[in-house]
């Protein structure tokens, strides 16, 4: 039974999501598969020290044996003896446009993935089920390729400055505005690089004297960002407005820790979509919050924007919240507009603000003007003012691929984590040789799909990941869902006991944790 | 009925121990302020916090940009006005390269604009695989590795191999990705006066006896030095013969960053190592951007595999990042080409960076900062009113009058709150190949002119 929530009347819609439990066999058995991977692990170390076994690992230089050692060998365990068994199923590459098919460039390993080569053949046609292509911009033909064609051969590849010196160009000042537009903010800035756009702007808004309270699955770019500011951090558990509460409670009324001086500012760090559970941030009950206790909200929709949405402008807009409430809107480029970079929009001293003291803006070089182009172009599409109604179709057939995907997968007993408007779709695994095993099942059978495991997931939650795309047909779904099918029977995947648990099942309790600067 | 002595002695004892503890003071083991709810919700009501953002006033020098219409190629049009290019890194003038870009629009046909995805999930392309390869091939070492932004290049390298704990000896020149690198490593940072070689032996030094002390901390505790070939800050050179022979002296590591100087230094422009003729496997890692030299977008890591395939697991802009639009890559292995095949325009390049030198000299009020090979020049102030605010106001008289008539200049700039040592106040020059000797030599004089008629 999916708990619905309405919680007082915040939501407009219904808020499905479900973290279904792993069973207790399942969790026992993953365990003892790790162990017994130690193990041999530990046999192995053992017999490449004693010479018994050829080591394949790149040693250090002759002349450099009497340095301090540069890696612990303990910290490349992992490495060496669970990763290298699976290593194929990541790092594949690909000789196309990263679209719903995408070409594929074989490569085999004869001693076991330590190294491997290339056949020169290349699998044609593979569904693409990895790349973060969500409405179908990654495109080789079209309007935006053609106006990035010809922006580039205008402009050229690079700038060669920063922003602040001659890096500026009109293109800059034309994408701004209309990522502004796009967003209903009053202005906006961008950058080069999604990761940089977090680790460099957090440190110019928060610094010493100020707290963040980050969300548990907060990508490693706010963390980065929150480290580097100097702010002490709290995190609260994942997605849960109790904990989150609690600590801003905790916050205001003791202050700063042993001096009790209030805080200077207190910022909320969430995401828009969490790539990894496939969750959407309650944003109505944060906005509520945010209010109450009067601090920042700093919302990451790096895969929400364009995703979620009737009008594909996030999670703000599938909230039908107003924007202006959230204070720093960041986004990136990368996933739903087919192109590279982020942004941050907000309001006019905001952005006035982190014009001056970003440090993108001083030090790193601006983007480059076909990328932008393309950006243009593919945000004037889903705005619908190229005149035509291709962006609009786009965000409702990702919204029915997603539905239909999830609904589907969850029929044939998959434990599927995350929301049931989240275009991505984690398929739960949990055993360490299914992580290899699936993926490699899937290639055969022509399908690309992403497989997760430590340390990005918690050690026994390893996962598929699954990106929909508007540009996935019913055919193509309806082909890769025949294949899960089968590797889901092969491998013994279908845990799920139709025990949907209820949301607010996941309890929350005292722990909180505080991370404080160093 | 008579106990047992024991049996008294016990319950004597006993009673004693129950006397004391009735008469003991009690203490708390945590000072609790128990609030009432009411006093809580007091407390929450009264707090104000800052506002987000400070007010930036109007007028800041930062605020507004200059905006450049079209291309940032040789002749540049910055607000409206047609300029002569004195400003941008784009050093070979590979920006509007006619093979460069026809390379970049058949990548664009093939592959689209944006990647879709980190390298880990269906980002690694092609082209990502031949300009990793061609770089380590160009560079001469074992394996070279990409990154999106040349930012990230050095900021995502440094805390991949020094954690909390290691120890690493820094120029103070070091630029801003340095920085942030060093602080996201949370390790142990000591820096040495500007190219000094004497400073850096002593910290060394005080390092070895300190070793000596804890010699089983000493066993564990990495030691790195990172220095640039060119510095961005100071336009001069790291004396690297001399830190090879520290290095070797002291065991310690060298991280070598080489963003001006790739492309630039050298015979065929392999930076710093060729400049010096020193074995290149005797540096560690060398990282640079590709977005001055090559005029691309990114940056790389180049060395030994032992090193940098570490990165492929551990580099944070590496894997949590969407890897290089295939057009960027595609345009830099075509400037690689270029590169490679015409050798002669790094001594072209000296020719000009020598000639410029020499005319900067002798303006009154200016200094020239940096060597006589560097194509990034800073021209400061002679003497300094001593307040930062009004040495860049009369810096940007300069840069205006220059720019009126017909050559774009840029001031440097700094985040002066964040910067561990900053930097005078100061106007970049960049000379680019292609430059005419008549362009410079008018650069030269309009910059003795402006200085003349703002600086007296």
């Amino acid at each position: 039974v999916n708990h619905i929530v309405h919680n007082g009347g915040l939501y407009k819609r219904p808020f499905n999501e479900a973290f279904e439990e792993t069973p207790m066999l399942v969790a026992v058995l993953t365990y003892v598969g790790y162990g017994v991977l130690t193990l041999f692990g530990y046999l192995r170390d053992f017999m490449r020290q004693w010479k018994i076994e050829k080591c394949q690992n790149a040693t250090e230089r002759e002349e450099q044996k009497d340095f301090v050692p540069l890696y612990q060998d303990f910290e490349n365990f992992y490495n060496r003896n669970l990763y290298m068994r699976i290593r194929d199923s990541w790092n594949r590459p690909i000789c196309s446009v990263p679209g719903a098919r995408v070409d594929m460039m074989e490569r085999v390993s004869h001693d076991y993935n330590w190294t491997f080569t290339y056949t020169g053949r290349v699998i044609k046609d593979i569904i693409n089920m990895g790349s973060y292509n969500y409405l179908g911009f990654a495109q080789n033909a079209g309007v935006c390729q053609e106006a990035a064609a010809k922006v580039l051969s205008q402009y050229g590849a690079g700038v060669c400055s920063t922003r602040q010196e001659m890096g500026n160009l009109d293109k800059h000042e034309e994408l701004e505005k209309l990522v502004a537009r796009f967003l209903g903010v009053e202005s906006a800035m961008a950058y080069g690089m999604g990761f940089a756009t977090n680790s460099m702007n957090i440190p110019a808004l928060v610094g010493k004297g100020c707290l963040i309270l980050s969300d548990e699955l907060n990508h490693a770019s706010l963390v980065l960002g929150a480290r580097l500011s100097g702010a002490t951090i709290r995190i609260f558990k994942h997605n849960n407005m109790q904990s989150l509460e609690k600590l801003l409670k905790d916050a205001i009324v003791h202050g700063q820790p042993r001096t009790r001086r209030p805080w200077k500012k207190i910022l909320i760090l969430v995401e828009g979509i969490y790539s990894m559970e496939g969750s959407i941030v309650r944003l109505p009950e944060v906005i509520a919050l945010k209010k109450k206790y009067k601090t920042y909200l700093y919302l990451d929709e790096a895969h929400s924007i364009g995703a979620l949405g009737p009008s594909g402008r996030g999670v703000v807009d599938y909230f039908g919240l107003n924007p202006e409430d959230v204070d720093v809107m960041m986004g990136t480029f990368t996933k739903s507009f087919g192109a590279a970079g982020g942004y941050i929009g907000g309001k006019k001293e905001l952005i006035d603000y982190l014009r001056t003291y970003s440090h993108s803006a001083v030090y790193a070089t601006s983007m480059s003007p076909p990328v932008m182009e393309q950006i243009i172009t593919s945000i004037k599409c889903i705005m619908g003012e190229d005149g035509t109604t291709v962006g609009r179709a786009r965000v409702q057939q990702l919204a029915e691929n997603t539905r239909y995907f999830r609904r589907r997968l969850k029929e044939m007993g998959f434990i599927i984590y995350g929301n049931e408007d989240s275009p991505v779709v984690p398929l739960m695994l949990y055993m360490p040789a299914k992580i290899g095993a699936f993926g490699r099942e899937m290639l055969k059978r022509n399908i690309g799909v992403v497989v997760v495991g430590f340390p990005a997931t918690p050690i026994i939650e390893s996962r598929a990941r699954f990106c929909l795309s508007a540009a996935h047909t019913k055919e193509m779904l309806d082909t890769a869902l025949k294949e899960v099918n089968e590797v889901g029977d092969l491998l013994q995947l279908k845990y799920s006991r139709h025990r949907l648990v209820p949301l607010l099942d996941r309890p929350f309790d005292e722990t909180t944790y505080e991370e404080t600067e160093d | 009925f008579q106990a047992p002595a024991y049996h008294l002695i016990l319950e004597g004892i006993l009673i004693l121990w129950i006397i004391r503890l009735l008469f003991s003071k009690t203490y708390k083991l945590q000072e609790r302020s128990d609030l009432t709810l009411k006093e809580k919700e007091e407390l929450i009501e009264e707090w104000q916090p800052e506002p987000l953002v400070p007010p930036v006033p109007k007028d800041h020098p930062a605020l507004n940009y200059n905006i450049v219409s079209g291309p940032p190629t040789h002749i540049i049009t910055v607000n409206g006005k047609e300029c002569i290019n004195f400003a941008s890194f784009n050093f070979l003038g590979l920006l509007d390269n006619e093979k460069v870009k026809s390379a970049a629009q058949a990548s664009l046909k093939k592959y689209g604009v944006g990647t879709c995805g980190p390298r880990g999930f269906y980002g690694t392309f092609d082209v990502h695989l031949e300009l990793e390869e061609r770089l380590a091939k160009f560079m001469r070492t074992e394996e070279a590795i990409i990154y999106s932004y040349g930012f990230a290049t050095i900021a995502s390298a440094i805390p991949a191999y020094s954690k909390r704990g290691d120890i690493v000896f820094v120029d103070e020149a070091a630029c801003f990705a340095i920085q942030k690198g060093l602080q996201a490593s949370r390790s142990n940072i000591k820096l040495f006066k500007h190219n000094d070689m004497a400073d850096l032996e002593r910290l060394l030094k005080e390092q070895e006896t300190e070793d000596q002390k804890n010699p089983r901390k000493a066993r564990v505790t990495r030691r790195f030095i990172v220095v640039e070939g060119l510095y961005m800050n100071t336009g001069d050179i790291c004396p690297l013969p001399e830190l090879i022979k520290l290095k070797y002296k002291y065991k310690v590591r060298i991280f070598l960053e080489e963003s001006l100087s790739f492309g630039v230094l050298g015979e065929h422009g392999r930076g710093i190592t060729e400049h010096f003729g020193i074995n290149i496997d005797d540096i560690d890692l060398i990282s640079a951007n590709m977005e001055n030299s090559l005029a691309s977008i990114g940056g790389f890591c180049c060395g030994r595999s032992f090193i940098i395939d570490h990165q492929r697991l551990s580099g944070q802009g590496y894997c949590f990042s969407a890897s290089l639009p295939p057009l960027l890559a595609a345009a830099a292995i075509e400037a690689l080409n270029i590169m490679e095949d015409n050798p002669d325009i790094f001594q072209t390049l000296r020719a000009k960076c020598e000639h410029i030198y020499k005319a900067l000299q002798g303006i009154s009020g200016l200094k020239v900062v940096g060597e006589s090979f560097s194509p990034a020049l800073h021209l400061q102030l002679e003497e300094s009113s001593g307040v930062r605010e009004n040495d860049v106001k009369l810096l940007k008289r300069v840069v205006d009058y220059c720019m009126n008539s017909g050559i774009a200049l840029t001031q440097a700039r700094y985040l002066e709150k964040e910067e561990k040592c900053l930097p005078p106040p100061s106007i970049r020059v960049v000379i680019t190949v292609e430059q005419t000797e008549q362009e410079l030599d008018k650069a030269a004089s309009l910059l003795k002119e402006a200085a003349q008629s703002v600086l007296n």
